[in-house]
């Protein structure tokens, strides 16, 4: 014990004397923001902010040096899909928050709230923020209700990494979830109005405190998930639905036309192209992963490589990162993007600044710019290239630490011939 | 890599062919009616009653010049030549002599590299759409269905085969699924899909069969009558072998009764032992699902008890634990990139994994295992040996190419024929758009056998499936 308080002590000390200036200097940085890409600049960075971006390589007096000649610089890239911290390994492993089964609290799945699952000890935290991603929107993976609840955003720390609980709702419609919700669409579709009316109602009503349980309550939805819908329903909080099939996609675009306050963004969308610009009219965004060109279902027959490039010239807003243990390979996806139509820039928007904007993060991070947070990475060389590698990762304004788990198995065994029994070799 | 004191797997498919001279019984209804007791005629097992139909797309002799070659066995030349002609690499290098009647590709600023081959393709058997319908990978009845053959359950008109024909694969193993000890024979195809299974099999490919360790046998069979346990698995291959070199023993008995003239009776058909002979024999290549490193170690105990040899661990997140092991056993290990965590067995897996085996002297192969992932492996390469780069593994791109071509093509017993460019292989060839390290590359101009079955700047020649045709995207950029 004596051992462990002389360890906090050491730690409440370094804490006090961490460094709260950095400079990376010498750069490519794309900043994603109106200063565009400069090809040799330095990041400042102070009290856990961007406090300038300025070309060349000048360094103020009192900021700690991170040489970044010949690399590149990026906002911290964010998982745009994900159940990161809810999960640690999926399958016949124990508990998992990111699957639901029944419960009365909920009839449709809209009240369930994943932010009191969130683990920050999760290994899955370093092991991505190591290869450039700062922070991520997470969520329920698998469900049997309509809908999948509402998510967090959270940074990839190892504290406090809850940024914005129930940040947004996710529900949906394709075909696996209208064989779930009553076997068809007709049911699917007729059961999701229903709810979004009955939560505008609880909305509308909310100060006459009709949802107390003393009051009458007859809806398809609990009362809990009524209250779930109220930043919904009035447009402040994103309502995530799940569509690839075109059909399922117009029928999402008259829905909004229907409530038009709804913050509505597709996920998956592989028939998206085929209705690019009625997306675009709509202003609605896309969460997608570019890599999946298969006809896995009839209802992803019209899936292409061309998809992200396509609604991208279309004036689509679209997000790429449909992940969990490998969202770090969302820089691949956007690279291949790339290679089968996207532009560059859209493709580093696709990771960073415009799932900001899907979450409503983007005042504070998902670019690079004056009062910004500080998350920031400095990459060996262009990040959606799979042989370059993120080298710093800083979030809020603080270097992280680039090792996790799988860097201390690999270290461990670099060398097999060892004297002693491997778990005496600690690396 | 050398398979000691087991004949090559070329010369045993040539010899069982020679043998297989018995009359049998026309139509046969089962196994039994296809054997022959008559004090004269010895019973011989056909052991290629399925095959292959293959037959080459038509090829222009083609050079490809001003090139940048990775042979795929080491070799890198910058400003090289390739020729193909009568479906063969006929010459290699800065001076060839030419025909005249040559088509002529400038590949200046672009790669060659041998064709990709994935040593773990469900493709087929687990086709897209993914339906209950056609989801034929897995024959979840019993622990051992080594009598089962993949090859039956490919359906050719998967479309995944066309996508990864995109990403430069010439080759493939179509493998059962992992639910059973032995899942089953696997099938070796030529990325040619055509009306049916036997249009695409690759000529003289040995058979392989699929076996498992870990997690999914006893999951699947926990509550059916096991295994149920690790220790019921390896308990569960142990009696399989026991009974198949039972029947082998039967069987050289037979055999040599006939020699000896005597008036004998032979054995009665066994397709499952008959396939696991087939291992013990020598002319079954094992490839193993098996993701811990002590499992692996177990395995390969088994493997020297039963006195037979496996081809190839597949998946093996754990081969870095123990790659002085793989190499010291000439087993190869099929490996992913980077995929971890999606269960326990596979919660130790690290980038490195591929390189720390290939470091080790071990046969290093990069597999799919997904429809997705086949469609670019030369990216999973990619990842593979700049991790290990940064490591301090340094790996030069032309010996990492070896991952996948010549060390799948030697796990399947190809690599006489194909899986790396030397003047009279197989001109299965890929030309790439840039360096195939690099994310932005791909794949212009596939060619098998020196046919060009993939055009990347033609898209009305591209291949399209009876799947897609009519429907939406049908012939679009996939």
């Amino acid at each position: 014990m004596k051992r462990l308080t002389t360890l906090l002590t050491l730690l409440t000390l370094s804490t006090s004397v961490l460094a709260n200036q950095f400079a990376i200097v010498g750069g490519k940085v794309h900043t994603l923001s109106g200063q565009g890409t400069l090809d040799e600049a330095t990041v400042l960075i102070k009290d856990g902010v961007i406090e300038s971006i300025v070309s060349g390589s000048d360094v103020p007096l009192g900021y700690e040096r991170i040489d970044a000649q010949g690399k590149v610089v990026t906002p911290g890239f964010i998982g745009a899909y994900t159940a990161l911290g809810l999960v640690e390994v999926g399958f016949s492993a124990g508990q998992v928050d990111a699957s639901t089964t029944e419960h009365p609290v909920t009839t449709i799945g809209a009240a369930i709230d994943v932010s009191y699952g969130i683990n920050a000890d999760s290994t899955l935290i370093p092991i991505t923020r190591m290869e450039g991603f700062t922070s991520a929107a997470t969520g329920i993976e698998s469900s049997e209700y309509l809908f999948k609840g509402q998510g967090a955003f959270i940074q990839l720390t190892d504290d406090e990494p809850l940024l914005k609980p129930r940040a947004f709702m996710a529900l949906s419609v394709n075909n696996s979830s209208a064989s779930d919700a009553g076997g068809t669409r007709g049911t699917l579709w007729v059961a999701l109005k229903q709810i979004l009316s009955e939560a505008k109602f609880a909305a509308d009503f909310r100060t006459s405190n009709s949802l107390i349980p003393t009051q009458h309550w007859h809806g398809v939805s609990t009362r809990t998930d009524a209250q779930a819908l109220y930043d919904v329903i009035r447009g402040n909080s994103p309502l995530l639905i799940k569509a690839d099939r075109k059909a399922d996609i117009l029928n999402i675009i008259g829905l909004k036309s229907e409530f038009p306050k709804l913050n509505i963004v597709i996920v998956s969308a592989s028939d998206a192209w085929r209705v690019a610009d009625k997306l675009a009219a709509a202003q609605i965004p896309v969460i997608l992963n570019p890599e999946y060109n298969l006809p896995g279902a009839f209802d992803t027959l019209g899936a292409t490589l061309a998809n992200a490039g396509r609604l991208e010239r279309a004036g689509v807003k679209v997000a790429i990162g449909i992940e969990t243990h490998n969202i770090r390979l969302a820089t691949q996806h956007a690279g291949n993007a790339v290679a089968n139509g996207m532009s560059y820039d859209a493709a580093l928007a696709a990771l960073s600044r415009n799932v900001a904007e899907i979450y409503g993060m983007q005042d504070t991070l998902g670019s690079l710019a004056k009062g910004m947070r500080a998350d920031v990475v400095v990459w060996s060389g262009d990040p959606l290239e799979v042989a370059e590698a993120a080298e710093h990762v800083f979030i809020g304004g603080q270097p992280t630490k680039m090792e996790s788990r799988q860097t201390l198995l690999r270290d461990r065994y670099l060398k097999l011939q060892q004297d002693k029994p491997m778990g005496y070799i600690r690396p | 890599m050398n398979y000691k004191n087991k004949p090559t797997w070329m010369l045993a498919a040539i010899t069982a062919t020679i043998l297989s001279t018995t009359t049998l019984v026309g139509c046969g209804d089962d196994a039994d009616s296809q054997i022959q007791t008559t004090t004269t005629d010895k019973v011989v097992i056909n052991p290629d009653p399925f095959p292959s139909t293959y037959t080459p797309i038509p090829s222009t002799t083609t050079l490809i010049t001003n090139v940048t070659i990775i042979d795929g066995i080491g070799g890198m030349q910058a400003n090289s030549q390739i020729l193909m002609a009568d479906g063969k690499i006929v010459g290699l290098g800065a001076e060839i002599d030419t025909p005249d009647d040559v088509m002529i590709i400038d590949g200046a600023g672009k790669y060659v590299t041998p064709g990709i081959i994935d040593t773990h393709s469900h493709l087929g058997v687990y086709p897209s759409p993914d339906t209950r319908s056609h989801a034929d990978g897995n024959e979840m009845t019993s622990p051992v269905t080594a009598q089962v053959w993949a090859e039956h359950s490919v359906w050719p008109q998967d479309p995944g085969f066309q996508r990864a024909l995109a990403g430069g694969v010439t080759a493939l193993q179509i493998l059962p699924g992992s639910a059973n000890l032995f899942g089953g024979r696997s099938v070796v195809l030529k990325n040619l899909p055509d009306r049916t299974v036997q249009d695409m099999k690759f000529p003289d490919a040995p058979y392989g069969i699929k076996m498992a360790c870990g997690e999914n046998p006893k999951r699947v069979y926990g509550k059916k009558g096991g295994p149920a346990t690790r220790m019921a698995n390896v308990a569960g291959y142990r009696k399989a072998w026991i009974g198949a070199a039972e029947y082998k023993a039967k069987w050289e008995q037979y055999e040599a009764d006939v020699e000896a003239g005597k008036d004998v009776k032979a054995p009665k058909r066994d397709l499952n032992n008959e396939t696991l002979k087939g291992v013990l024999d020598g002319d079954i290549i094992v490839h193993m699902h098996c993701y811990r490193a002590d499992e692996m170690v177990v395995m390969m105990d088994v493997m020297k008890e039963f006195n037979y040899q496996i081809g190839s661990f597949h998946h093996a997140v754990e081969g870095y634990k123990i790659a002085d092991k793989l190499a010291q056993n000439n087993v190869c290990a099929s490996m992913w990139a980077d995929w971890w965590g999606f269960k326990l067995e596979a919660y130790d897996a690290i980038r490195e994994n591929i390189p720390m085996v290939h470091a080790a002297g071990a046969c290093a192969v990069v597999h799919s295992d997904s429809d997705i992932g086949i469609q670019r492996l030369n990216q999973e390469a990619a990842k593979a040996w700049s991790d290990g780069r940064r490591a301090g593994i340094d790996i030069s791109q032309a010996d990492a190419w070896q991952w996948l071509a010549a060390n799948p093509a030697k796990s399947l017993g190809i690599f006489d024929q194909t899986g790396s460019l030397e003047v009279g292989k197989n001109a299965d060839v890929v030309l790439w758009s840039a360096d195939p390290f690099s994310t932005y590359a791909q794949a212009e101009k596939v060619y098998i056998d020196g046919g060009l079955a993939f055009d990347r700047s033609a898209p009305d020649t591209w291949p399209v499936s009876d799947f897609e045709l009519g429907q939406i995207g049908e012939g679009d950029h996939k």
